[in-house]
């Protein structure tokens, strides 16, 4: 291990809780009668619906196709009945339905067939799109599709691939057992990565709280047929942050606002590659994934379940028990609060973690910030949170922009350190949410304007286009009133008597439009409604006349 | 609740009780080298800033206990009582308290939104309202004949003791006595021989000094303060202290003598590190305490007042804003080299 690393600044220890789950036999969670396949289980378009309900499906079948560039298919985990298409409760910070695909299970667990891709024959484009309609998406917690990862784009080639088995979120532990029995697989899907990326160097970086993955990965990459270079890491979250393990392998940074393939770095979670292993040798969707299920259970451990088994079934797997106070999707410093645990397990959900008062003790009541800057110790984005906040707390987000507030990766280790317990990741998001709706309203606004202005210019030009072939008429118009008195032979008219003629025709035609657009059906009536019609006025003048003098009738009685 | 769901275990109330910690060495010393009566002075601050803090608490709508039992007001007390004389009036250290407590911290906005150092208004206001109270110092009791018992002392600080009386226990302390020696035309080394002087300092007061240098760094090794801030300050008063006395030895005094007075080490190591008052980013803090060393020894050279270290902290607390505005730190992925305008 040649290899001289960096460090990254900021980071906390927090307590690790990982022998909790990582000791245990990882078993399948058991098929649930109803499966629930959110639509929208990655960053991007969500899927389209391609059944319809009442029809059969198999496991594996498509169910939900890929909707351009940036999206990824979506599959039945299980064969049986699709019984409704439509909102259901999926795991989300906003607790807000989403389009999902409800499959009711037959139990028979049928596949479809299964077609293994040749990947080093298929054109690299054509096996990008083969990847998204399997459902590949980053594994590690953003769920980006990953076919648009593999993708080295205007570069032609992202020389070093880093894998990433940081998992610095404590109480994970999905990808430490996964490294420990399928390092083997993990790397053919490397393998196809690299294939891809045409990377020259790979890198997987391991926090060295995991001596026995770290060996494991160490002996499979030995078999391979290319060089990959096993690399402990020291254990600080967020060390497995994609930006911050980039930095602690290479000494690069990412720049701010781009990506890391900028600098020609491609960063992966082990869990992806083991998807895609399965994807290319056994032409496998992604359709399960490992979840750690530990915190307030009986037995914490690692699951093997099927995308849309409903939480509540690997909690029971794992034992539940009293005392609960709640759920969470992912770890305790970047984790989502369930608050339905019927809501199922999707591609993103590396960690269901069950709360007790114990083991999460209700946060203390938070006072004034008093700017001792250990947030600014702690980021890992080297920003001054302290400002951060204080300037999306008075509401400034301009100058949160100014300081950097969208290269914040909401790591959470600013509130970790807090000493005044103010929950800072939470003004973050707010502020970020604020300039978000802001500038979508301000787009919003712009476009409207731009209508209106592009409406007035309309109006105008044809105002001017009717006022010049007036003009143009009237022209005609004059060359022809002086050429007809010329020809006569009298004397030339002048040019007020032209426009005087011109005045007289038009008055002529006025009052013709006029004689034409005056009301037609008083003209010819028959005598009778004649009368009647004298009869309605005369009555109208005596009541005009009444209203008249109502004063004087009323002195003289 | 939103992520994270958990927490370190510091809290303010934690910091401010090391903080306090940190001043006891010093309040031992202070206690064996000039006498009990800093002990009264503590206490009587200390209630004061209580019931201060507990008052406009109330009528400011906050609930009590939270802030009350951040001990921030304690250190605030502590800090001031410190700074002055231990044998003035009661009432000169209930004045400063409750102006540094009701003006400089709850006017202001309260806990982390005092714009100056609660302490060092405290003893501003003093020592621009009652410059003769301010000199009622103890001698170091190895200088004084009959030292002070609590009780003496407590009838000193609350009166009923007679001018005569109250001369033959107070001493001009190591400042004063430079002062007044220059302004009588003596030159600094004849000054020095004066009994009050000791090795660096004045005999107690640079022992006093160390203690309070123990106390921070006990700080900084619990990563309580920065090293930024003291380090610039005192560099900031050696270098300029220094500058001096190198071009005319005979008219300033010796950097380290400076450098040895109890108000410089807790100034560096206890108020300016303030963190409400002071600035927050690296290079802010080292420009800040630079400035205020440097400010210090302007104001002890130059200015009206025997010390400068309160005035000098005072004037960069009201350069914070701008200081913080220009030394924004490099954030991970942004360009090396910066020549934009700074985000102010």
């Amino acid at each position: 291990m040649s290899r001289t690393l960096h460090t990254f600044k900021g980071g906390v220890h927090p307590p690790e809780h990982k022998a909790e789950s990582n000791a245990r036999p990882v078993h399948a969670a058991p098929l649930p009668r109803k499966l629930v396949i959110p639509l929208r289980q990655h960053i991007g378009n969500p899927a389209k619906p391609v059944v319809s309900v009442g029809e059969r499906v198999l496991k594996g079948q498509l169910i939900g196709a890929a909707d351009g560039y940036i999206s990824a298919a979506v599959h039945a985990s299980s064969s049986g009945t699709i019984t409704a298409i439509g909102p259901a409760l999926v795991p989300h910070a906003s607790g807000l339905p989403d389009d999902c695909i409800t499959i009711e299970t037959d139990g028979l667990d049928e596949w479809i067939t299964r077609t293994p891709l040749d990947y080093r024959a298929l054109d690299p484009s054509e096996l990008r799109m083969r990847l998204r309609d399997l459902g590949l998406a980053g594994l590690g917690g953003a769920a980006f599709p990953s076919a648009v990862k593999l993708d080295p784009g205007a570069r032609h080639d992202c020389p070093t691939l880093i894998l990433n088995g940081g998992e610095c979120e404590p109480w994970i532990t999905c990808d430490d057992v996964l490294m420990r029995q399928h390092a083997d697989d993990i790397l053919q899907g490397v393998a196809v990565m690299r294939h891809l990326l045409g990377s020259t160097e790979v890198i997987v970086g391991i926090e060295d709280n995991k001596p026995e993955a770290i060996a494991a990965m160490q002996a499979a990459a030995a078999k391979m047929d290319f060089a990959t270079e096993v690399v402990a890491v020291p254990t600080i979250y967020p060390a497995g942050g994609a930006k911050q393990m980039v930095q602690t392998l290479t000494g690069k940074e990412v720049p701010s606002g781009k990506l890391s393939t900028d600098i020609g770095i491609q960063v992966f979670n082990v869990g992806t590659a083991y998807a895609l292993a399965r994807a290319v040798h056994r032409g496998e969707p992604l359709i399960s994934r490992l979840v750690t299920v530990t915190g307030h259970v009986l037995r914490p451990q690692n699951v093997e379940a099927l995308i849309g088994t409903p939480m509540q079934a690997l909690i029971d797997v794992a034992g539940d028990r009293d005392g609960t106070t709640g759920v969470l999707m992912g770890g305790p410093m970047m984790g989502v609060p369930i608050t339905n645990t019927g809501v199922p397990v999707i591609k993103a959900t590396n960690c269901v973690l069950v709360k007790s008062r114990e083991l999460f003790p209700p946060l203390p009541r938070a006072l004034p910030c008093i700017r001792c800057t250990r947030c600014a110790d702690a980021c890992p984005a080297e920003l001054q949170p302290q400002e951060l906040f204080r300037f999306a707390k008075a509401g400034d987000f301009g100058r949160a922009q100014e300081y950097h507030l969208f290269d914040c990766i909401e790591c959470g280790c600013c509130s970790y350190v807090c000493p005044s317990h103010i929950p800072l990741v939470d003004f973050y998001r707010y502020a970020k949410s604020e300039i978000w709706a802001r500038e979508k309203e301000k787009r919003a606004s712009d476009l409207a304007r731009e209508r209106h202005d592009f409406r007035q210019f309309r109006l105008e030009r044809e105002k001017k286009e009717k006022a010049e072939k007036l003009a143009a008429k009237a022209k005609v118009k004059r060359a022809e009133l002086a050429a007809a008195p010329a020809a006569e032979g009298a004397a030339a008219p002048s040019d007020a008597d032209a426009k005087k003629a011109l005045i007289a025709a038009a008055l002529a035609r006025a009052q013709a439009k006029k004689a034409e657009v005056a009301p037609k059906n008083v003209d010819h009536l028959p005598p009778e409604a004649q009368r009647e019609i004298e009869e309605i006025e005369a009555r109208r003048a005596k009541i005009r006349e009444i209203a008249h003098q109502p004063l004087e009738t009323d002195d003289k009685k | 609740m939103p992520s994270p769901f958990i927490l370190d275990r510091t809290s303010v109330t934690q910091v401010m009780a090391w903080v306090l910690a940190a001043l006891l060495p010093g309040i031992a010393v202070y206690v064996w080298l000039f006498g009990p009566g800093i002990l009264i002075t503590l206490t009587l601050a200390t209630a004061t800033a209580l019931a201060a803090e507990a008052a406009m608490l109330k009528m400011r709508g906050y609930p009590a206990k939270p802030f009350l039992t951040d001990l921030s007001a304690i250190v605030t007390a502590w800090l001031l009582a410190l700074s002055l004389p231990a044998l003035a009036p009661w009432w000169l250290i209930v004045t400063g308290t409750l102006f540094a407590i009701v003006v400089a911290k709850h006017l202001y906005g309260g806990l982390g939104q005092n714009i100056f150092n609660p302490a060092m208004v405290g003893y501003a206001v003093l020592i621009v309202s009652f410059p003769v109270q301010m000199t009622q110092w103890p001698g170091p009791l190895s200088l004084t004949d009959a030292p002070l018992t609590l009780a003496q002392s407590a009838s000193v600080i609350f009166g009923g003791i007679p001018q005569a009386t109250l001369d033959a226990v107070t001493m001009a302390t190591p400042l004063d006595a430079l002062r007044t020696g220059l302004l009588q035309q003596y030159t600094v080394d004849e000054i020095m021989t004066q009994p009050i002087f000791g090795y660096y300092g004045g005999i107690g007061f640079e022992w006093l000094a160390g203690a309070f240098l123990l106390g921070g760094l006990l700080l900084w090794a619990l990563r309580i303060i920065s090293w930024q801030v003291p380090l610039a300050f005192l560099a900031g008063i050696w270098l300029a202290a220094g500058f001096l006395h190198f071009f005319d030895a005979g008219r300033f005094g010796a950097p380290w003598f400076h450098l040895f007075s109890p108000a410089v080490m807790l100034g560096a190591f206890f108020i300016a590190t303030d963190p409400v008052s002071g600035a927050t980013t690296p290079r802010g803090k080292l420009v800040f305490g630079f400035g205020a060393g440097l400010l210090t020894i302007i104001i002890r050279t130059w200015g009206g007042y025997p010390d400068g270290v309160a005035f000098a902290i005072l004037l960069m607390n009201l350069s914070v804003p701008l200081i913080d505005a220009w030394t924004q730190p490099r954030i991970y992925g942004e360009a090396r080299r910066r020549d934009k305008e700074p985000p102010a």
